[in-house]
């Protein structure tokens, strides 16, 4: 049996060998008008990842208008008025590169990967779009559609989606994470294309935004496109950003879903703190090493003991995300393997949990920890995408990319104690939110007819 | 530093080329190699691919190809999975399986440093070659896949995609799917009697690319494959015969339908590929410009997805077109993509459109190639399918090649209305 190595002989053999910039790799600028715009060079391949992250996401909108951020990334490829409908997209494609966006509860990104020379093409349509959308009744009320069958594809047919919605909408009553990023169907169904219009005006703005580039590029060239043309863009005020926190829950909540499915499907979520202050805190990185010693690999707690060892599971997870503008939860999920229930898998999870509480976790198990998160940062550098990623979503939350190593740093720097000390202070039920699938057979449930539309 | 600087001058050097720089052998255990030396990052990527898909399983026991796959690491010489998992995860080491209807392999994924490397290898060499398939895994993952194909089976997206299969290839091993029955059949010898016939050498390509000489990438890949076992002599697998047009509706109480159109198209290595991507790029390959996309979803608003593929493999593998939609009005929907599909057979791409395809697959090919994960794929590909190793130096100049003539023509050779077979679950 070999010794397994050390994750300091690691750190050292990466040291050693890795080619790590030794300059001041990511730089970073801001315009007159309160864009940033922060450039990763990696001359790796003639390609460039180009991004732009608006800090609005679902979590800005109001009861009533639920999805509108997302209906509004739909609109923002309907054309300015310098570009028609879909030329964006035809001038991305023609490039030869690839063009999407996505909307979090957080914020709004859009994104292109394209050959390098290509970049400065993309940075004018983008700066293009982020002031002179036109946004027309015409064109929303067919995107509206889109959006709608979204919503039936990702949610009404996804029974273990449905029970997400349903965990978070329990969770929380008043912070808005409540609502789904995609929006009610019935508030979709009432939108209109001044509720995307209002969004655009409020949120859209340069002093509410940042350029993420990553790519064989010149830091310099990149910093001279951008006010080129996102300098020329006015920066206008936000509208006011209320807390909305939500009131301390007191007693566990539980919710069921029934939707046509086979298997059962079990999530818990508790309420745990986020990361607020990357220098001081310390519980959000003994969270994060708590999540992996259950779920992080193929030798974690739970594939290890629940679904290979007892086998009581078909499947299990557990995760948190702590960089987040809103509230953190810690969350498991599973399904129960099969002749198993739901309340066998959730003693099962609770089991699991109550033995971290009793016994910490093993220096083996922390030694694996850090080995990965080692490792993951040096595959990450074979994706330009996912290195602009983590630039992105750290700012979104609110840090800065330069915080990057020293999050690293302090997973690594976590203890046995301090993993043990979050396990018990934050696993109890008055805190819990359980909602849980209850599978229907396919013949007693009835066909879904749409709502008839109340539009015109 | 230094080491820096030379690399990037390197890459400049060869950018001439529109790929990377593949090297290939036969090692002396009769595996064949691709390999691409890159050692800007200290990672090595490699994967072991075999003719080992489901067409090579016994008829009557489908999933035993993807079975002894997923039992690859539960369990190799003297080591169990639980020693195999908490190995690879002590040095870092990410290892993967694949399966599909032709092939079947493990993929690796380690930090190119000395110690790493060589304990990340030794783990894929016993699984490859020393699998125990412990009877105890075995009964265990026979429950969940079972589990998992009773979800499956209540699942629209699923419930579609076996049908369709099923349907445009009848009676024959790419249109079927592995059922609870097929399942419980299987036993562990199966999985040793498989993996004894289809896990050998000369069915073997290794694919390497990373940070490691052509004099370690040799030994590397002779290690991986020197005690694999002999094998079979290789099976023809039966041609495929044509479907006849038809339609296939199946009740669910989905909101949406969802609805396969397409029929059995095109092998890898048919010279019609390059004309069959470009032709599809513009019907419904090609993201937001394609012609579906702009006619269902742009200008009706029926669907958020919905798009075109060939999926070419040893034989004949699918043309399909997929969408969702609203249930009360799939019909509708279907009359729009007949007619979109119907009106490109006969017309093809528009000289415009044409060029706007082959700027983006030609332009694109340098992203498609930006990363070693991205590398391999291909060298796994060309190996496996035969690809002259200029395959991505020639990519540019077959594309540019290609006529709006020559897209009709391969369309009328492999799409023919008189084969199509439409696919819809969750049908009113």
């Amino acid at each position: 049996m070999t010794q397994p190595i050390s994750a300091l002989a690691l750190i050292a053999a990466i040291v050693a060998v890795s080619p790590a910039p030794t300059f001041a790799n990511p730089f970073e600028t801001r315009l007159a008008n309160g864009l940033r715009v922060i450039v990763k060079e990696d001359r790796r391949a003639p390609s460039a990842v180009h991004m732009v992250w608006y800090r609005a996401g679902a979590m800005d909108e109001k009861d009533g208008t639920s999805g509108v951020a997302h209906v509004l990334e739909h609109m923002m490829f309907k054309g300015t008025k310098k570009h028609v409908s879909g030329e964006f997209n035809k001038i991305v494609a023609e490039a030869g590169g690839r063009d999407n966006a996505f909307t979090s509860l957080d914020y709004t990104a859009y994104f292109q990967i394209v050959p390098n020379r290509a970049l400065p093409r993309m940075m004018e349509l983008e700066a293009d779009r982020m002031s002179n959308l036109r946004l027309t009744a015409k064109e929303f009320e067919q995107e509206i559609k889109v959006v709608m069958e979204e919503r039936r594809m990702r949610t009404e047919d996804n029974p273990q989606s449905l029970v997400h919605e349903a965990l978070y909408a329990a969770a929380f009553k008043a912070h808005p994470y409540r609502r789904p990023i995609i929006g009610w169907m019935d508030d979709l169904e009432h939108m209109s294309y001044t509720d995307a219009r209002d969004w655009y005006r409020a949120w859209y703005t340069p002093g509410n935004a940042y350029v993420v580039v990553v790519g064989d590029v010149d830091h310099q060239a990149v910093f001279d496109l951008a006010a080129k043309t996102y300098g020329r863009i006015k920066s206008h005020a936000l509208p006011e950003r209320k807390p909305r926190n939500e009131p301390a829950q007191a007693g566990i909540k539980r919710v069921t879903v029934k939707a046509p499915a086979r298997l059962p499907y079990l999530t818990m979520a508790w309420k745990v703190p986020r990361l607020n202050d990357v220098d001081t805190d310390r519980e959000p990185y003994a969270l994060e090493v708590l999540a992996t010693v259950l779920d992080g690999h193929d030798a974690a707690r739970f594939s290890k003991n629940l679904v290979r060892g007892q086998k009581i599971a078909q499947s299990a997870g557990a995760g948190y995300d702590g960089t987040l503008r809103g509230e953190a939860l810690f969350l498991f999920d599973g399904q129960p393997a099969e002749g198993k229930t739901v309340a066998e898998l959730e003693a099962a999870l609770r089991a699991e949990l109550k033995r971290v509480q009793d016994e910490g976790v093993s220096p083996e198990e922390l030694a694996r920890v850090k080995t990965q998160t080692i490792a993951s940062q040096v595959y990450k550098r074979d994706s330009m995408m996912a290195q602009a990623m983590e630039i992105g979503g750290l700012e979104a939350a609110g840090h800065k990319w330069r915080d990057i190593d020293k999050l690293l740093e302090k997973i690594r720097g976590v203890t046995a104690e301090e993993v043990q000390a979050v396990a018990r202070k934050y696993f109890n039920d008055d805190t819990l939110t359980v909602a849980v699938l209850e599978p229907l057979p396919l013949d007693q449930a009835k066909p879904k007819k749409s709502a008839v539309a109340t539009r015109h | 530093m230094r080491k820096i600087l030379i690399t990037v001058f390197a890459l400049f050097a060869t950018a001439a080329h529109a790929g990377p720089k593949i090297e290939h052998w036969v090692a002396p255990s009769g595996a064949r190699v691709y390999f691409v030396e890159t050692r800007v990052l200290p990672i090595l990527d490699l994967s072991v691919d075999f003719a080992a898909g489901t067409v090579f399983g016994p008829a009557d026991k489908t999933g035993v190809a993807g079975l002894t796959r997923a039992l690859l690491d539960a369990g190799a010489g003297n080591l169990d999975e639980e020693r195999i998992s908490a190995k690879l995860v002590d040095i870092g080491a990410r290892m993967s399986g694949s399966a599909d209807a032709d092939r079947a392999g493990m993929s690796l994924r380690t930090l190119s440093s000395k110690p790493e490397r060589d304990a990340a290898l030794e783990l894929l060499r016993a699984v490859l070659s020393a699998p125990t398939f412990p009877e105890s895994v075995l009964t265990r993952e026979k429950a969940r896949t079972i589990a998992s194909i009773r979800e499956a089976d209540t699942r629209p997206d699923s419930i579609a995609a076996k049908r369709f299969a099923a349907a445009i290839y009848p009676n024959h091993a790419y249109g079927a799917s592995a059922t609870v029955e097929s399942v419980e059949r299987i036993g562990r010898d199966d999985l040793v009697a498989f993996h004894r016939d289809n896990y050998a050498a000369r069915r073997a390509v290794v694919s390497i690319i990373g940070d490691v000489s052509r004099a370690e990438a040799e030994a590397i890949a002779q290690r991986l494959t020197e005690a694999l076992p002999a094998g079979k002599p290789d099976v023809v697998i039966p041609p495929i015969a044509k479907p006849v047009r038809a339609a296939v509706k199946i009740a669910h109480p989905a909101s949406q339908s969802h609805i396969h159109i397409g029929a059995p198209a095109i092998a890898r290595t048919d010279p019609d590929y390059y004309a069959l991507l470009l032709g599809n790029y513009v019907l419904g390959g090609g993201g937001f410009v394609s012609r579906l996309m702009q006619e269902v979803r742009e200008k009706r608003g029926y669907a958020y997805s919905v798009y075109s593929y060939f999926a070419p493999r040893k034989l004949e593998g699918p043309f399909e077109i997929g969408l969702q939609t609203k249930r009360e009005q799939a019909g509708e929907a279907i009359k729009v993509v007949e007619d979109v599909l119907a009106k490109f057979l006969v017309e093809g791409p528009t000289a415009k459109e044409l060029a706007a395809a082959k700027k983006n697959l030609v332009d694109g090919l340098a992203l498609r190639i930006d990363s070693n994960a991205k590398i391999l794929g291909y060298l796994s590909a060309i190996g496996f399918y035969g690809l002259p190793l200029t395959y991505l130096d020639d990519f540019p100049a077959k594309i540019n090649a290609v006529t709006t003539a020559n897209v009709k023509a391969a369309f009328a050779r492999h799409v023919k209305q008189e084969n199509l077979v439409t696919v819809i679950v969750a049908a009113d």
